[in-house]
């Protein structure tokens, strides 16, 4: 995964709160597999009537170069499903902000290069009021922890962590390879010391 | 003198292999579970040519996507090629699979207690947000994505920084009716779906301890609905006399020795805590959701809220909420006819809630069709000897095998649109149970009333004179 540390590109608003992972993505499309893309279930039942089409009222219809959505707070909450992540990465989608995001849906979305930047509730309401009408020009600086949105540049908020891994674009299963040994003694001595920690021999 | 800990304190120290200099942890994993969602891990470890480290410490199970009836021949494709893909996986890495036809198959969060894969001290990872509810036998549980997944599966280890500890203590007795899942929607509504967010939430008090495994579950399960990953109860004789014999619990001299080290898991007095709550069970009600959120939940004796009159940050979500629902202001929840009712899930497809199910349904008709699946082959079969299954066929209800079902709606088992349902489930979100179903969440015995009275009702009125 390639990591990144500024993004430019095209804002737009979805003023919910609690836009869980079953709205992101509903539950029937998770079986495809993921070569073969997740951008068109993104959010299907909201932005898609009966028969599949795109309603034309909805925001993110009109806007396919959207890049950064402006959500509600406890975007994200529900169900660990990364293919909620996929799903917004296969739209292209680089950064969600929002005042709070779902614990596992963040973690999911580092994972994979998307942007969970955390504002408070001021901040949002400012750039909300920028966005309502209209797609804004968005700049987002991850090293700064700063996004410019229109006229406004505000802060927001990751862990450190996350801003390292974001910008690095690393993959945990390589660095912690590099931390075999470690593994191998905790192995050892967790199982010298706690030996009812293994499943029991059945017969 | 040592700081006092918490059992969060305790749980990481015991798992912690190192901790990097940005505070985050490399913790050991004990058990991994893995289902058919777990598909994109595998498929990540295959692109990398990676074993899985730890074969004999990750258990397989088919739930969700699971077919509650006709299970010998699946008729729909894609649901026969997910399960197939866990069959195969499960066979190219040695893993004990716990197939459809096992007599040990279920749901995941039910088959791991059942068998004793689950036990106090351990750390227990599933790609599943509900992984939560094995914090019940006070293990650090939690839920995973499939890039975690995939990194437990070639390593054994998982990457986290350690969450807040947050305590919710609930003193006083339950009154009869009133439930596990009453506790939790109450505390959810309380706090909201964000509430404990970032923090790991341990459950304590006499209420808590009066609860049984299959309550202290329940209650853990719902922890994610309350924002917290990991939620958590110190083990106790409940615990202890639940898990002896269990199939991979300790054995003998080393189940004595286990029994003594989960003793000292609990949270020490004085230990503190970054956020305390404290409920009085006596104040709590039978409990049933209106909305599209868990928070949006009130005792059954209440009416629909007008959003004019609830705080202005969830106003909109409200409107949204009633929007969907096909309900209005100031309704009476009880009465609020529905159209069909669900029992089971990883939060209430336990033997202790179809016996309550069943004390309600004994001897009546339902009037609104349903459906009945247990957590798992094993309380199938509990039930059946105990002739809960009968209670619900004659009732008009439709007794099916086990797997997630119509929580999640994977396997094909769906509400219909516009359809509101009754339900002893987790979610209550837009499209969860189908696209367009109405969901209620409430206990399995709230379920059950509603079957009876083809509306939301208070199960107390049906169980004067009967035992609950």
């Amino acid at each position: 995964m390639a990591g990144w540390s500024t993004h430019t590109g095209k804002a737009i608003s979805l003023p919910l709160a609690n836009i869980d992972t079953d709205q992101l993505i509903p539950a029937r499309f998770m079986s495809v597999p993921r070569s073969e893309g997740y951008g068109p279930y993104l959010l299907h039942d909201m932005r898609r009537d009966e028969a599949g089409q795109l309603r034309a009222d909805f925001p993110l219809n009109g806007h396919p170069e959207t890049s950064v959505i402006l959500a509600g707070r406890n975007f994200g909450s529900g169900s660990s499903r990364e293919a909620a992540v996929y799903a917004l990465v296969d739209a292209g989608i680089r950064t969600v902000i929002a005042p709070s995001f779902g614990d596992i849906f963040a973690s999911n979305a580092v994972n994979n290069g998307l942007l969970p930047a955390r504002v408070d509730e001021e901040t949002w309401k400012i750039l909300q009021a920028t966005t309502k009408d209209a797609p804004q020009g968005i700049t987002v600086d991850i090293k700064a922890r700063s996004l410019t949105l229109g006229a406004v540049t505000a802060a927001f908020a990751l862990d450190e962590s996350w801003a390292t891994k974001l910008i690095n674009g690393w993959d945990d299963i390589d660095l912690t390879r590099n931390h075999g040994a470690a593994i191998a003694a905790f192995k050892r001595t967790r199982s010298q010391t706690v030996a009812w920690a293994w499943p029991a021999a059945t017969d | 003198m040592r700081t006092p800990q918490t059992m969060l304190d305790k749980l990481w120290a015991a798992h912690e292999v190192l901790q990097r200099a940005d505070g985050v942890s490399l913790l050991w994993v004990d058990r991994h579970l893995v289902h058919e969602g777990s598909h994109h891990a595998f498929a990540k470890i295959k692109e990398r040519g990676l074993p899985v480290a730890e074969p004999s410490l990750t258990f397989a199970v088919v739930d969700h996507y699971a077919p509650t009836r006709g299970r010998t021949k699946i008729a729909d494709p894609q649901i026969a090629r997910m399960i197939d893909t866990l069959r195969n996986n499960a066979a190219a890495h040695s893993l004990r699979l716990y197939d459809l036809l096992d007599p040990h198959q279920g749901i995941v969060h039910v088959v791991g207690p059942e068998e004793g894969i689950t036990l106090p001290g351990l750390l227990i990872n599933c790609g599943d947000s509900h992984t939560s509810t094995h914090g019940a036998f006070g293990a650090l549980a939690f839920g995973i994505g499939a890039t975690e997944v995939a990194h437990v599966l070639a390593t054994q280890t998982v990457w986290q920084r350690k969450p807040k500890s947050m305590r919710i203590t609930v003193n006083g007795t339950l009154a009869q009716g009133v439930t596990a899942k009453d506790i939790a929607l109450g505390w959810i509504a309380k706090l909201g779906t964000d509430g404990a967010q970032g923090h790991a939430v341990e459950y304590a008090g006499s209420a808590i301890r009066g609860l049984s495994m299959e309550g202290r579950m329940t209650l853990c399960n719902l922890s994610i609905e309350g924002g917290a990953r990991f939620g958590m109860i110190a083990p106790d004789k409940t615990t202890f006399a639940y898990l002896e014999g269990r199939r991979f619990a300790p054995k003998g001299a080393a189940w004595q020795s286990a029994c003594a080290d989960w003793a000292t898991l609990a949270s020490d007095g004085g230990a503190s805590f970054d956020r305390e709550v404290t409920l009085d069970a006596a104040e709590i009600a039978p409990t049933v959701t209106w909305g599209t959120s868990p928070e949006q939940a009130l005792p059954i004796s209440a009416t629909i809220p007008d959003p004019a009159d609830v705080p202005a940050a969830k106003a909109e979500a409200a409107r949204a909420a009633l929007d969907y629902m096909g309900l209005k202001a100031g309704q009476k929840l009880e009465g609020m006819p529905v159209d069909q009712v669900f029992i089971g899930s990883c939060t209430n497809g336990r033997i202790e809630d179809l016996r309550a199910a069943a004390a309600v349904l004994q001897g009546r008709k339902a009037k609104v069709p349903g459906l009945i699946s247990p957590g798992s082959a094993q309380v199938k079969a509990q039930a059946e000897a105990e002739g809960l299954d009968r209670i619900f066929t004659e009732a008009g209800l439709e007794w099916v095998a086990s797997g997630c079902s119509m929580c999640v709606g994977m396997n094909g088992d769906l509400v219909g649109e516009g359809k509101r349902c009754a339900s002893s489930t987790n979610r209550n979100f837009k499209g969860r149970q189908g696209r367009g179903a109405r969901t209620h969440l409430m206990s399995p015995a709230m379920v059950a009333a509603a079957a009876v009275t083809g509306a939301l009702t208070d199960v107390r009125t049906l169980l004067e004179g009967r035992a609950a």
